[in-house]
């Protein structure tokens, strides 16, 4: 993007846009990282099962990707997040956070081991500035390559099956978390066994300049008659990560650059993903604030829940008793086709270390233009709501 | 956990000795020992003597390395820890005199000014002036002389020092200046001064002193505050040149600190303190040796102590980033003369030159001169700060020559052309100053030597040779000194403790950081 005009493209198009523009059907648009994405292109209960129990395409290009090098770079990453990278091996991908210093959580992501090139860390918000301020007396590059890198998340229960008809071979024994390199028509793809779905999935990076060509081959398959493959958008993606218990910085909760009042920001732990710190390894941003807040009990947590009923509890009010104390809101919240449920993620508050033993939700819901409130009960799930054997079998097994 | 009995200082500098000499006081009886490690051959720091010239000390000079006016070393220390018994002199008490090129010489005391041309309004102004001044001076005692309040999680002992701060302001004041305190104590002195005098020489001469040390001109904001920390050491003492230069000063304060068994190694530097687990453990020195201890004090500026000492991977992100983005730049340079006989000013008895001299004709002289620093460049005209030691003290040379030690701003530490090509260059250009008042001096200097900000760094261990390890500017003072986060001497590392200049309440040869710090890490040890 060196042309002095670049500006005038108000929302850039990723290297696939051209044969997603041909799939969206609706035109309905929004800007993802400034890159022009589909929120929805056809139908979107359409594309939520095509990711439930087909096979779901998404551009990934416009999320943030940075590369590290350099002698320091485990030793840097390691001081960013809060989980322990140095049992991290080459080929190896895991998902972390990081926090501010008051151990408040600035994003999260997922770091790719890719031996000898360094490492890719990919986050949900722009984190260019806070990797430079940490990376400060370490012997490390960073690079910010989102536009360098063209992705695709091929998800679903025939996501294998298709990559291999497209031509990817070897998927087989790739394990979750598991990182392949195949060439594909004579140019080099990066297949990583990654997804925000929950489900069987596979995440393909490869060239801005061979980004067509890939699609291409994933689409062939389909031409061909093989597998219905499916062009999805936001919204269903948003849909699917709820039933699989991912937060999503920024809407779950905000993010610690991102607040201003005290008390907003949030704690790994206040969050849910605790199991990803690491208070034994060496230190780390946050990590004296973190030790301090584990020695007292946890005062509040992001928790999934299953709501009563068939209102969608957009963000509604919680309350220890119906008609009770309020002790949080929703944050999230989607309708689960599959479960057959309403699912949300809300911020409550604990009473001495633990969530009420009741908690209801308030729904203001609409009948005709017509305001009604309903009182819903819910009930916490500590696993996601939505899990399936074929999302860590290997190998994934004929769909 | 070493469980070690031992508490390691970082630095012999005054701060140093005086925190070590407190510590060793109050926690020796409880089997604690003590040790000074000191980097450089010498102790002192900033506040030593240093030989220049023809072979050295041998018919060579001695001068007052760094600092070389005396003027505000807390006298709360000097009682606490006896140092008149371990031989603190501090010399005779001298007055400034800002130079005019015609024999119109300008001599400011605490109290008055005198001098051929001044009007009657002008010095009853002065008098009045330094009056109100010293009482807002005093108004901030409570705040120069205690740890700075934190502003969150308040304990009693910050309550006390608000409660003071507001008293003094309120009632020492009374309403009236009060008011006026509050309306100056943001602004410039230029400002400030321009309301009181019509002498541009007196304005120059008060000006120069609200910015010397800092990178600041007179029409700075906050240079009335600059100002009043300067005139923290009139409160309670004059200014003094220490017979034998600054290093006899620091040699009594390692006197009294060898008397409170304080133990002192020179030579000693420090590469590393040691933390586990977010507590220190011990310091590693360049000789590879390893010290066990679960206490550190570090009289090193911030900038040392946290990012080359500790090490960023041993601290929070911002935390580190916050302390990299401090100004520690220093604006001052050092010049020192050998010179064959005294020179002569006009008009100027040999009496007088033992003073401190000024020059600093008028605050736009000293504005110009700051603005060059704001582009990487040196004065063309630079302010001057001078003293003739030897004059007084016989002890620095041999017969017939006397030491010129001159303070000089504005020399930023990052000259745009770089020190190596600028070093002799604006040597000259201050000689050259100095033959306007002091004719014929050029012919009289058989040795000269410049410390640059960055010589002075390289030699004593300063980063950006700054006067105050970092400026005092209003958002790295009191509670953000240096940043906020360490700003109770104590650090987020376990252990970890400041006493130098880059803590509150910053530079000059006071020893308050020292005894604040030591005052800190004992209430915390009980
Ligand atoms: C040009 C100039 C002129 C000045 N003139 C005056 C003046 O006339 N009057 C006045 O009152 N003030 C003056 N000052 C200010 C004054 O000199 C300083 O503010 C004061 O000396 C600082 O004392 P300190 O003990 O805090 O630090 P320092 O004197 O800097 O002592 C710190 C010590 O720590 C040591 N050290 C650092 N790192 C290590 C390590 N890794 N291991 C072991 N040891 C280490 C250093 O070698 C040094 O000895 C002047 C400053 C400058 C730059």
């Amino acid at each position: 993007m060196v042309e002095k005009d670049h500006f005038r493209q108000v929302l850039q198009h990723s290297p696939f846009h051209d044969r997603i523009e041909e799939h969206n059907l609706i035109k309905n648009w929004m800007s993802w990282n400034g890159y022009q994405t589909a929120r929805v292109l056809d139908t979107l209960s359409a594309e939520y099962f095509a990711i439930r129990s087909g096979c779901s395409v998404m551009d990934l290009t416009p999320m943030e990707k940075y590369r590290i090098t350099g002698p320091d770079s485990l030793a840097f990453l390691n001081r960013l997040v809060a989980r322990d990278l140095s049992k991290l091996k080459p080929n190896r991908v895991t998902y972390v956070v990081w926090c501010n210093d008051d151990g408040k959580v600035l994003d999260d992501g997922t770091i790719f081991h890719l031996g000898d090139a360094g490492y890719r860390l990919c986050s949900q918000h722009h984190q260019l500035d806070w990797l430079l301020i940490s990376s400060q007396g370490f012997d490390v590059e960073i690079a910010e390559e989102t536009h360098e890198v063209a992705a695709l998340a091929v998800q679903g229960p025939t996501s294998c099956a298709v990559l291999r008809a497209a031509g990817i071979d070897g998927l087989d024994q790739l394990k979750p978390f598991g990182i392949q390199y195949t060439q594909l028509l004579g140019f080099e793809v990066m297949v990583s066994r990654t997804g925000y779905t929950g489900d069987l999935g596979y995440e393909v990076w490869t060239e801005p300049r061979h980004a067509v060509d890939l699609w291409d081959a994933i689409f062939a398959t389909k031409h061909r008659g093989l597998y219905d493959v499916r062009v999805i958008g936001l919204d269903a993606l948003e849909m699917v990560r709820i039933e699989a218990g991912f937060i999503m910085p920024g809407d779950d909760f905000i993010t610690a650059e991102t607040a201003v009042r005290a008390d907003h920001d949030r704690s790994p732990f206040e969050l849910g993903v605790g199991w990803t710190v690491n208070l034994d390894k060496p230190y780390f941003t946050g990590k004296g604030a973190l030790i301090k807040e584990k020695s007292s009990a946890i005062k509040r947590r992001l928790v999934k829940l299953v709501v009563e009923g068939n209102k969608p509890p957009v963000d509604s009010f919680l309350y220890d008793a119906m008609k009770g104390k309020r002790i949080g809101t929703i944050k999230s919240q989607t309708w689960s086709p599959i479960l057959k449920a309403n699912l949300a993620m809300a911020d409550i508050d604990y009473i001495n270390g633990k969530a009420p033993r009741e908690i209801w939700a308030e729904i203001y819901y609409q009948k005709e233009l017509t305001w009604h409130a309903t009182w819903a009960r819910t009930t916490v799930s500590e696993k996601p709501f939505w899990s399936h054997p074929r999302k860590s079998a290997t190998p994934p097994g004929p769909y | 956990m070493t469980n070690s009995k031992t508490i390691v200082l970082v630095g012999g500098g005054h701060n140093g000795l005086v925190c070590a000499t407190y510590l060793a006081k109050g926690l020796g009886p409880a089997g604690y020992t003590v040790q000074v490690l000191e980097a450089r051959d010498q102790i002192g720091g900033a506040a030593s003597t240093r030989c220049f010239g023809q072979d050295s000390c041998k018919g060579g000079f001695r001068v007052s390395a760094v600092a070389h006016v005396l003027h505000s070393l807390d006298p709360q220390i000097g009682r606490d820890l006896n140092l008149a018994n371990a031989g603190l002199d501090r010399g005779p008490a001298i007055e400034t005199i800002s130079l005019g090129r015609n024999g119109d010489h300008l001599t400011l005391s605490a109290t008055a000014v005198s001098g051929n041309g001044l009007s009657k309004v002008d010095i009853e102004s002065y008098a009045s002036f330094k009056n109100e001044f010293r009482s807002y001076a005093k108004a901030l005692k409570p705040l120069m002389t205690n740890r700075p309040p934190r502003l969150k999680n308040m304990d009693r002992r910050d309550l006390i020092t608000l409660t003071q701060l507001g008293w003094a302001l309120r009632f020492g004041l009374g309403a009236n200046s009060m008011l006026e305190f509050l309306r100056v104590g943001g602004i410039n002195i230029y400002d400030v001064l321009n309301e009181q005098f019509d002498s541009e020489r007196l304005k120059g001469a008060i000006a120069a002193d609200a910015v010397i040390g800092h990178h600041m001109g007179p029409r700075t904001p906050t240079t009335v505050l600059t100002y009043l920390h300067r005139l923290q050491g009139e409160l309670h003492s004059p200014q003094t040149l220490p017979p034998g230069g600054m290093g006899k000063v620091t040699e009594a304060l390692a006197e009294a600190a060898r008397i409170a068994g304080v133990h002192i190694r020179t030579g000693a530097k420090v590469t590393r303190i040691l933390i586990r687990d977010g507590s220190v453990t011990g310091v590693a020195l360049d000789s590879g040796e390893r010290i066990d201890t679960e206490l550190v004090v570090s009289n090193a500026d911030a900038k040392t102590t946290f990012l080359k000492l500790v090490g960023t991977q041993d601290l929070d992100a911002m935390f580190a980033h916050r302390i990299r983005k401090t100004r520690t730049n220093g604006t001052v340079a050092k010049l020192h003369l050998g010179l064959k006989g005294l020179p002569e000013v006009n008009g100027m008895s040999v009496a007088q030159l033992g003073q401190r001299l000024l020059i600093a004709p008028d605050m736009g002289y000293v504005e110009h001169a700051f603005n060059h620093a704001k582009y990487g460049e040196f004065s063309e005209h630079p302010v001057l700060e001078i003293t003739l030691p030897s004059i007084t003290d016989a002890s620095l040379t041999r017969d017939g020559y006397h030491v010129m030690s001159v303070v000089a701003c504005f020399a930023p530490y990052a000259l745009k052309t770089g020190w190596d090509q600028g070093r002799e260059v604006f040597a000259d250009r201050i000689v050259s100053l100095l033959g306007a008042y002091f004719p014929g001096i050029a012919s009289q200097i058989v040795a000269r030597e410049l410390l640059t900000p960055v010589d002075i760094e390289a030699q004593y261990n300063i980063t950006g040779g700054h006067w105050h390890h970092g400026e005092l500017g209003i958002d790295q003072s009191f509670m953000m000194r240096p940043v906020h986060g360490a700003a109770q001497y104590d650090t987020p590392v376990d252990g970890l403790f400041l006493c130098g200049a880059a803590a509150h309440p910053g530079g000059g040869v006071t020893g308050v950081p020292g005894r604040l710090a030591a005052e800190r890490i004992l209430a915390l040890s009980r």
